[in-house]
């Protein structure tokens, strides 16, 4: 295996942005293999990225999308690849934010996070702005660095912390505030990096509808909970294990 | 306690251990399962056919009524099994997580075209 950059593109009914998306990750990181990772679509999610020369992994039911990245990751660990960027299939990712989260990792960051915030707001509604705040604040808090965006999914990674996420520690839904908390525990270095993002198409996403935003923010609490109560790793072995 | 409830408790405890008991005959109920409701209906049942047991009981565990006694015991296996039960869905879904995503990389490397694959689905 000579290319050692894997694009992880998790996409669950997709069929009509991720063309687009995948000639436009060809074009912006030429030395990137792709890999679409179909969470259970019943379109033609599979058929489009194999036209467009990505390789699929076809998830036998939808999973979810903290399940589909994994499983890009444990790809990526047995076909060796060294680095992984997660990029949406919804089109929310612009492709050519890729080199500069790359030039993070090159800066020495084991996870650099692709964030909407540091540069200007990006258009949430108020209670999810709040949540999202929130979180982020506490976040900050306790990795002790300035963190804007806990919910972003566009993330590039490097080395032994990939391990780490194709573990069962991982947060099996989104990512969010608990997953950096976690990272952080494991002595890895985060680092965000400003990028624009689409804002998502057809409507709200279904995570903020109803009682769920109240049903989060417990259960995002309850999380950062149990990872501050788990006995911490030893650090050092983490980072040299792999 | 008054006869009438003497009576549907000890029916009752003992029509369900019987049923339970056949069910893991039929091979429908594992063993492992099966031990919660046999000894919960077992205790029922001798609490409910022993008055002077009961009565013992229930002054320990400081209630006015007999039926409370029962009802309290009752109450607690049912949350111990839902309990139980909430563990053991925990590991079988991050069972199923693993296998699905095992079989989804099996599958790309028995089929990296995906030329067998197409439209047929597990669900």
């Amino acid at each position: 295996m000579v290319a050692s950059l894997l694009a992880v593109v998790p996409a669950y009914n997709e069929e009509e942005s991720l063309g687009a998306l995948l000639r436009d990750l060809r074009a912006k990181v030429p030395n990137a293999e792709l890999l679409v990772v179909d969470d259970g679509s019943v379109d033609a999610t599979a058929a489009v990225a194999r036209a467009h020369g990505a390789r699929v992994l076809s998830h036998p039911h939808n999973l979810g999308y903290g399940v589909a990245v994994q499983t890009g990751l444990l790809y990526a660990l047995r076909r060796g690849f060294d680095t992984v960027v997660h990029v949406d299939g919804d089109g929310q990712h612009d492709p050519a934010d890729v080199p500069r989260l790359l030039a993070a990792l090159d800066a020495g960051a084991d996870v650099a996070v692709g964030s909407r915030f540091l540069v200007r707001g990006y258009p949430s509604p108020l209670l999810r702005r709040l949540g999202s705040r929130m979180f982020a604040a506490l976040a900050s808090l306790i990795v002790g660095q300035r963190i804007t965006d806990p919910t972003s999914g566009f993330r590039a990674m490097r080395g032994p912390v990939l391990s780490l996420y194709a573990s069962e520690s991982y947060p099996p839904d989104y990512p969010d505030a608990d997953l950096l908390i976690l990272t952080h525990r494991h002595g890895f270095r985060i680092c965000e990096v400003a990028v624009e993002m689409q804002p998502r198409r057809g409507g709200e996403a279904k995570l903020h509808r109803g009682l769920r935003p109240i049903y989060y923010v417990i259960k995002m609490v309850l999380s950062i909970l149990v990872i501050l109560l788990r006995r911490a790793p030893e650090r050092s072995a983490v980072r040299h294990a792999a | 306690m008054p006869p009438r409830i003497q009576l549907i408790a000890v029916a009752l405890s003992f029509l369900l251990f019987v049923y339970v008991f056949e069910l893991v005959r039929r091979r429908r109920l594992d063993i492992e399962y099966s031990l919660g409701w046999l000894v919960a209906s077992a205790v029922i049942f001798v609490l409910s056919v022993s008055r002077k047991l009961l009565a013992v009981i229930t002054s320990l565990v400081g209630a006015t009524l007999f039926t409370s006694t029962l009802f309290f015991f009752g109450l607690m296996f049912l949350i111990a099994i839902c309990l139980h039960f909430s563990v053991r869905i925990s590991a079988l879904s991050n069972q199923v997580r693993r296998l699905s995503q095992e079989l989804a990389l099996r599958r790309e490397e028995e089929d990296p075209r995906g030329c067998c694959g197409c439209g047929e689905r597990l669900n």
